[in-house]
């Protein structure tokens, strides 16, 4: 080991700055973390499962994936457009607009959730144009659909965004020259060029809704069963002082982001390759 | 030099413009669906933070902001993101010299381990730091002897700020520092610069507007968490309450006016971010393009 620290050159401090680094990443991240792990073992395996196969935790596990899921799919699809139109077109606005687009990033979500609760209840801008139509969004699953999709929206927007702008043109024009309908190269072409930033933008969109809570809980409703979303329920769980519930649950979560989170930096290698 | 290929090649550049895009209603539509979405889930729910804190009129509005609980509230998130960004901030720093400048093995597992904070629900964050320092926690009883009280006091949201803003500064220092290499240190060392020298003078500019621009997201998320440092507050008026918190009670009480007013300033915050954010971008690309600079 000594040895290949050895061949580093002049540059000083190596020591103290990687001694300090795991230090403080200790401290702050990996102890805390692990005593959570080690709480949820002091359950064993019989409490641990009785507790996450609860029939409200089984549902609030149903609504976290599903809703996540759905707003995720949202912005692939949106985040494509909003993208597309932000590279490819010209329109007054563009550079604030584009600028904006990180707004779900830098906004309190507390401030998002009772602003997007109003906007959509049934006084609301929005939802008062739906109430004839009988579509009600807050405090229905719909709304956290809503919540989620707000604050996954830069993920996909800000993955696809650079790749459409190192394109190759030539690419496009050799399809066209070739014969190529506009949607054949689009199709053919373009999407499968995008592929890796899209499905990464996806992942991150879902991974960042899956643990979200402050955006949602505000237009939720927060009926268990019905609309009570996992985060919610293990505050629930702490506040009538059901640790071991609350550990269960937070330890199943925690799982879930450690193998999203292998997801994205595999489909991040995959994507580096694609460009390389 | 950029004429020329026009004169000889005038049929190449047809294709291109042909080959590159679609109809003028094609291009409309998608433009329109585009801003349509963005007025839904981007524009209208920034418009609604204005529009309902001025919806009783000024001096309700000023009064929810001069109201001592709200000043209370605006003095311990200030508080915090002051002791929160300047420790993530140095940890950034130390991070990325170590991991930038160096080879070691296991460097990217640690990589991987500093974005790991980012992967984490809020609300488990805040829950790990119950389980270690609160009533039922592993280090609980120890405390309670000591009279020491970190949950549901003023120590918890710090550290639970600290957790949610962990990566920012590091993962934005990394790759700079990374691109940057060594050679510029190493001739301020052979030169007889100290090592403390070298990195004042040499690296520090080169870095200033990646450093400036993490530390800005890095505040901003401080200042506005909710979910971690509800877990952790307890809620307690006056004493555990920052802005986001603040925003929830006022809104729970349906004192909707007060809420959305103590939130404008919230997103003003987040407005200046953005803003920020925007010119340290163009710097940094400015900067990644040396020759555009100097020409």
């Amino acid at each position: 080991m000594s040895l290949t620290f050895k061949k580093q050159g002049v540059l000083p401090g190596f020591s103290l700055t990687l001694g300090f680094t795991v230090l403080y990443l200790c401290l702050i991240v990996l102890i805390p973390l692990s005593a959570t792990f080690l709480k949820a073992a002091t359950l064993g395996w019989e409490g641990f499962w009785s507790v996450i196969t609860q029939p409200r935790v089984l549902a609030s596990y149903r609504l976290t994936f599903g809703a996540s899921l759905a707003g995720a799919s949202i912005n692939a699809v949106f985040g494509l457009l909003v993208a597309w139109v932000l590279v490819r077109y010209e329109f007054p606005g563009k550079g604030l607009i584009d600028a904006l687009v990180d707004l779900p990033f830098a906004l309190p979500t507390a401030v998002a959730g009772i602003s997007l609760a109003t906007l959509y209840s049934s006084k609301g801008w929005i939802g008062k144009l739906l109430m004839p139509y009988g579509i009600k969004i807050a405090y229905t699953p719909l709304g956290i659909v809503v919540a989620l999709t707000f604050i996954g929206l830069p993920f996909v927007v800000r993955t696809v965004q650079p790749i459409l702008e190192e394109f190759e043109a030539e690419l496009e024009e050799a399809a066209a020259s070739l014969g190529a309908s506009r949607r054949q190269t689009f199709t053919r072409v373009i999407l499968p060029a995008l592929a890796p930033g899209l499905l990464t933008g996806f992942a991150l969109a879902f991974a960042r809704a899956v643990g979200e809570y402050g955006s949602v809980i505000f237009i939720a409703g927060n009926i268990p069963m019905v609309s009570e979303i996992t985060p919610l329920l293990i505050i629930t769980k702490l506040e009538q002082y059901d640790y071991a519930g609350a550990t269960a649950l937070a330890v199943s979560m925690l799982l879930v982001s450690f193998l999203l989170l292998l997801a994205i930096n595999a489909l991040q290698r995959w994507s580096e390759l694609r460009k390389a | 030099m950029s004429a020329i290929p026009h004169v000889f090649h005038s049929r190449p550049v047809q294709v291109h413009t042909h080959a590159r895009t679609e109809p003028l209603w094609v291009r409309w539509l998608l433009t329109c669906l585009a801003l349509l979405f963005l007025l839904g889930f981007l524009f209208l729910p920034l418009a609604v933070v204005f529009s309902q804190a001025f919806s009783k009129g000024a001096p309700v509005f000023w009064e929810a902001l001069t109201e001592e609980n709200a000043l209370l509230a605006a003095r311990l998130t200030l508080i915090t993101a002051l002791i929160a960004v300047p420790l993530n901030m140095i940890f950034g720093l130390a991070a990325a010299w170590c991991i930038a400048k160096f080879q070691f093995p296991g460097k990217s597992l640690l990589i991987t381990l500093i974005d790991l904070p980012f992967s984490v629900s809020p609300v488990v964050a805040g829950l790990i730091y119950v389980l270690m320092f609160g009533l039922q926690g592993w280090l609980g009883p120890w405390l309670q002897t000591h009279d020491i009280k970190l949950i549901f006091a003023v120590p918890g949201i710090v550290l639970a700020t600290i957790f949610v803003t962990f990566p920012f500064v590091a993962r934005e220092l990394i790759p700079l520092m990374q691109a940057q290499g060594t050679e510029e240190e190493e001739a301020a060392l052979v030169l007889g610069a100290s090592g403390w020298q070298t990195f004042r003078h040499v690296t520090l500019p080169n870095i200033r507007w990646g450093l400036l621009y993490g530390v800005i997201l890095c505040n901003a998320r401080a200042m506005g968490e909710f979910g971690a440092v509800s877990v952790v507050s307890g809620h307690i008026r006056g004493m555990t309450n920052t802005l986001p918190l603040h925003v929830e009670i006022l809104y729970n009480e349906y004192n909707s006016a007060a809420a959305f007013a103590v939130a404008s300033l919230l997103a003003c915050l987040a407005l200046v971010t953005l803003a920020a954010k925007t010119f340290l971008e163009w710097r940094l690309m400015r900067d990644a393009t040396p020759t555009d600079a100097t020409s």
